[in-house]
């Protein structure tokens, strides 16, 4: 067969089982949402609905960021203790100093929400920074460093806190996590308002491209003249500004930050990021995927809730969610190469 | 593709006349003091998609021989060592054993008949003993135990037989590669092995270390082993081979002893084609000033990667609107020269000079900035991005090109650009959106050129252009390098295909282990005159 009949070939099949692989997520979601509005009349609700999107918008900002970090065929498991560690610097921002830390009211000299929220994302982005540099400079594997990074964040958190939470902020403070626009939460504007951001950068600017060409074959990359490791870098990076994002939204939708925050979030944030559809192995995925990851997640949780089954439960289930997640996609690819 | 064109390159595929202009082979029957050979291939074949690595190949080999297996890069050597390893099974053809017909589907297969192969890459695991890799999977003990004084003496028998003083507790790691590679050919013993495959045995070994191999090898054959010996070195062949065997595009094109034979005639049967029918060739135009210089490059081995060839002082330059040829056999150096120019590896000594001028390239983004381009020998491993548009893989060097607002890109103007090489170049595809992997390996081959192309380089490097891809693309392929000398780049051509050399090339310059070992205008060069430069020390061409 010459290559031009090869092409018309391959163009005139249409690859049904691609599109299912590329939509699998969706269809599972509508399908799973379908399941519990019959089971459970509740769900359907716009209460429960936005509820669920407001629960949905923390984890998601975080799996935003790590959609950046998978995509290179890295991971981020300190994201939980970073969040910690960065929503307590927040919180002591905006109540002015570690005193009067449950004091709310006039007697409070706090720094504003403004200053608070940008101590969270510099303290996530230095976190980030750091691991940056230790798995470039250093050559340690991301999956160690990030395990040294939660141990080291949340001791760091503790440390901070001095054991008890910091609570009762300025109701502007608050407004970013409990506040309304119209009727959707402000942390669900936050979160799609992100993730539209991050799928213009993926999608249509250079640093977009040289994320999936690092991911997708770093020697390549490095061999086309890119700087593979100050990319890999600002992965951890973008993760770190995300995880202090999410910290001050959280903060202040529980009116609170403590040492234990985030416990466990990065089970649920790479189960987000790969149910969506992005790749362990790199260089494939999008922040559509992710989106659509999150609310799955979030809405199976919320179902269960609903359904009175048990957390230990819901543990169990997401956990092997992630584990077919990725069998799926290695099947998936190993069809592709087969065909 | 045109069919003229296909007519013209068939010539290539067509069987060498067996036994013609081949004097030693007449004698073959009188050598056959063994009526029943211990291994007897007859009539191999195997094909790959687009490929026929083997058509009809025999092999025999006596037992207490060292027999040579020869031929050019792809003249099926390995597919045949493959095969005889039990690591790929035969499309056709019948292999027996000592008088019985076997067959091998599996490594155990092979293993099981003392058939075992000693690769030019060792399979030793760095961080256990001696005694642990010898026994690796068969150690001696009840059950799922370890019985480690029996593992040790054992060991230390099997090593002391070929000579390596060392304590069978050292762990691998520590040993040098010649060391290691006795390692290996203790794991054989072990295994009661009646064929050792060697292949490439000495690539990596100094002189001295060589000859130690040799003893051990001449060993093996007085206790009764025979050995199956493949290199490149013509000399050793000579030497220590009793027998050959010589492959040609998947074909036997000589069989005989090596008392009969001569270097030269090995020469003759290897290369063995008519290149002008191959290849068009162009008419040199006229070259330009020294665009790229490389004066004394050394690049020694390091413990990151052993298997590396050492550079050792290459010295060479092309000129603007010029093609050098780069010939020489694998390990040779030649990719890990491209690559210590192109700042993809480093180098201990030396300087590369671009428009006469001293540049510090310490990175490939430094060699791109400086006008130097590199399409590595590897499409699919160090070039592409598979699962990515074909656009993003023509564009990822040249984004800055492609900029909007110095962030964006700017997919207007980046359709455009492949649109434009797609003409250039005769690119099919049916979108620029179209997964690069989905393509044929010619097509693919021309986005990686075509990636090099838009950076408009003044020197750009290809290693092993034409690799893997049908003969038609190959063609044009060669037409686009012609086309670039034309536009005044200096092209470095890298192939191991003699005639491809021949036909692309103004200039030619061979290597072997590390070094140039020669130079020659191609108006003055063919096959046999470049194969002696690429297989012969310069003592012993002087000799």
């Amino acid at each position: 067969m010459t290559d031009a009949q090869r092409v018309t070939a391959e163009s005139a099949r249409f690859d049904w089982f691609g599109m299912l692989a590329r939509f699998a997520p969706l269809i599972f979601l509508v399908a799973l949402m379908i399941i519990f509005a019959v089971l459970e009349p509740r769900f359907m609700s716009s209460i429960n609905l936005f509820n669920v999107m407001r629960q949905v918008s923390i984890t998601g900002l975080l799996a935003i960021g790590m959609t950046f970090v998978i995509l290179t065929a890295g991971i981020d498991l300190s994201i939980g203790s970073l969040l910690a560690f960065a929503g307590l610097v927040a919180a002591a921002v905006a109540k002015g100093g570690m005193q009067d830390r449950f004091t709310v009211g006039e007697g409070v000299i706090g720094w504003g929400w403004e200053l608070a929220a940008l101590a969270a994302i510099a303290v996530g982005i230095c976190g980030g920074l750091l691991q940056g540099l230790a798995i470039t400079k250093l050559k340690v594997p991301p999956f160690v460093v990030t395990l040294g990074g939660m141990s080291v964040f949340r001791g760091a958190a503790l440390l901070f806190a001095a054991g008890g939470p910091i609570s009762g902020f300025q109701p502007d403070f608050t407004w970013w996590g409990q506040g309304k626009i119209g009727p959707v939460p402000v942390p669900v504007i936050i979160f799609l308002v992100a993730a539209l951001l991050a799928h213009i950068a993926l999608r249509y600017m250079r640093y977009g491209r040289q994320v999936y060409a690092v991911g997708g074959n770093p020697e390549a990359a490095r061999l086309s003249g890119l700087n593979v490791n100050w990319v890999i870098c600002s992965v951890y990076v973008i993760m770190g500004f995300f995880a202090g994002l999410g910290a001050f939204v959280l903060s202040a939708r529980l009116n609170s930050a403590e040492a234990v925050a985030g416990t466990g979030y990065e089970l649920t944030v790479i189960a987000s990021v790969v149910i969506g559809g992005t790749s362990l192995f790199g260089g494939a995925g999008t922040i559509f995927g992710t989106v659509i990851g999150s609310i799955l997640i979030g809405v199976l949780l919320n179902g269960l809730v609903l359904m009175n089954v048990s957390s230990y439960i819901q543990q169990i289930i997401i956990g092997v969610i992630i584990v077919l997640a990725v069998a799926f996609d290695t099947f998936a690819k190993s069809r592709r190469r087969k065909a | 593709m045109p069919k003229h064109v296909r007519a013209a390159y068939s010539i290539s595929s067509l069987p060498a006349p067996v036994g013609q202009a081949i004097p030693f082979l007449h004698r073959k029957r009188r050598l056959m003091t063994d009526p029943k050979p211990l291994l007897k291939m007859t009539g191999i074949a195997k094909s790959f998609p687009g490929v026929k690595a083997l058509d009809g190949v025999d092999l025999e080999v006596a037992s207490a021989e060292i027999h040579a297996l020869l031929g050019e890069n792809g003249a099926g050597k390995s597919t045949l060592l493959k095969i005889l390893a039990g690591a790929q099974s035969p499309d056709r053809g019948t292999i027996s054993f000592d008088g019985q017909e076997v067959t091998l589907g599996t490594p155990q297969d092979s293993q099981k008949l003392g058939i075992v192969t000693i690769y030019q890459e060792f399979t030793l695991a760095p961080d256990m003993t001696i005694a642990e890799n010898v026994f690796i999977g068969r150690e001696p003990g009840p059950r799922f135990f370890i019985n480690w004084p029996k593992m040790e003496a054992e060991t230390l028998k099997l090593i002391r037989r070929i000579g390596l003083e060392r304590s069978p507790m050292t762990l691998v790691r520590d040993l040098s590669v010649a060391e290691q590679q006795m390692v290996e050919i203790a794991r054989a013993l072990s295994m009661q092995s009646r064929i050792i495959i060697m292949d490439e045995p000495t690539s990596a070994l100094s002189s001295a270390e060589v000859e130690k191999l040799f003893r051990i090898v001449r060993q093996l054959k007085s206790e009764g082993i025979s050995i199956i010996f493949v290199t490149h070195r013509l000399e050793e062949v000579i030497e220590i081979c009793d027998r050959l065997t010589v492959l040609r595009d998947g074909r036997n094109v000589g069989a005989g002893t090596v008392a009969e034979t001569t270097i030269d005639g090995i020469i003759r049967l290897m290369v063995g084609r008519e290149v002008n029918a191959l290849y068009a060739h162009r008419e040199a135009g006229e070259v330009g000033p020294i665009a790229l210089a490389v004066e004394g490059l050394t690049r020694l081995r390091t413990a990151h990667d052993p298997h590396a060839t050492e550079l050792k002082d290459v010295t060479l330059h092309v000129r603007r609107g010029e093609i050098l040829g780069i010939a020489g056999l694998v390990g040779a150096g030649r990719t890990e020269m491209a690559r210590a120019i192109f700042g993809a590896d480093p180098f201990d000594s030396g300087r590369v000079l671009i428009d006469g001028e001293p540049v510090d390239i310490r990175s490939p983004r430094d060699a791109i900035r400086r006008g130097v381009g590199l399409v590595p020998e590897d499409r699919k491993q160090q070039a592409l991005f598979l699962a990515q548009a074909i656009r993003s893989n023509l564009s990822i060097a040249a984004l800055d090109r492609l900029g909007r607002f110095g962030v964006f890109v700017d997919e207007r103007k980046e359709r455009d650009m492949v649109e434009e090489y797609r003409k250039l170049l005769n690119i099919r595809m049916a979108s620029p959106d179209q997964a690069v992997g989905n393509l044929s390996g010619g097509n693919q081959q021309k986005v990686v050129l075509a990636r090099w192309l838009a950076l408009r380089p003044k020197v750009l490097i290809v290693d092993e252009p034409t690799r893997g891809i049908d003969i038609g693309a190959k063609v044009e392929v060669h037409n686009l390098l012609f086309e670039m000398a034309k536009s005044g780049i200096a092209v470095i051509a890298i192939s191991s295909e003699l005639p491809e050399v021949l036909a692309v090339a103004d200039r030619i310059v061979t290597m072997r282990e590390g070094r140039v070992t020669g130079e020659t205008m191609r108006a003055d060069a063919n096959q046999e005159k470049l194969m002696t430069m690429m297989t012969l020390s310069a003592a012993s061409r002087a000799a």
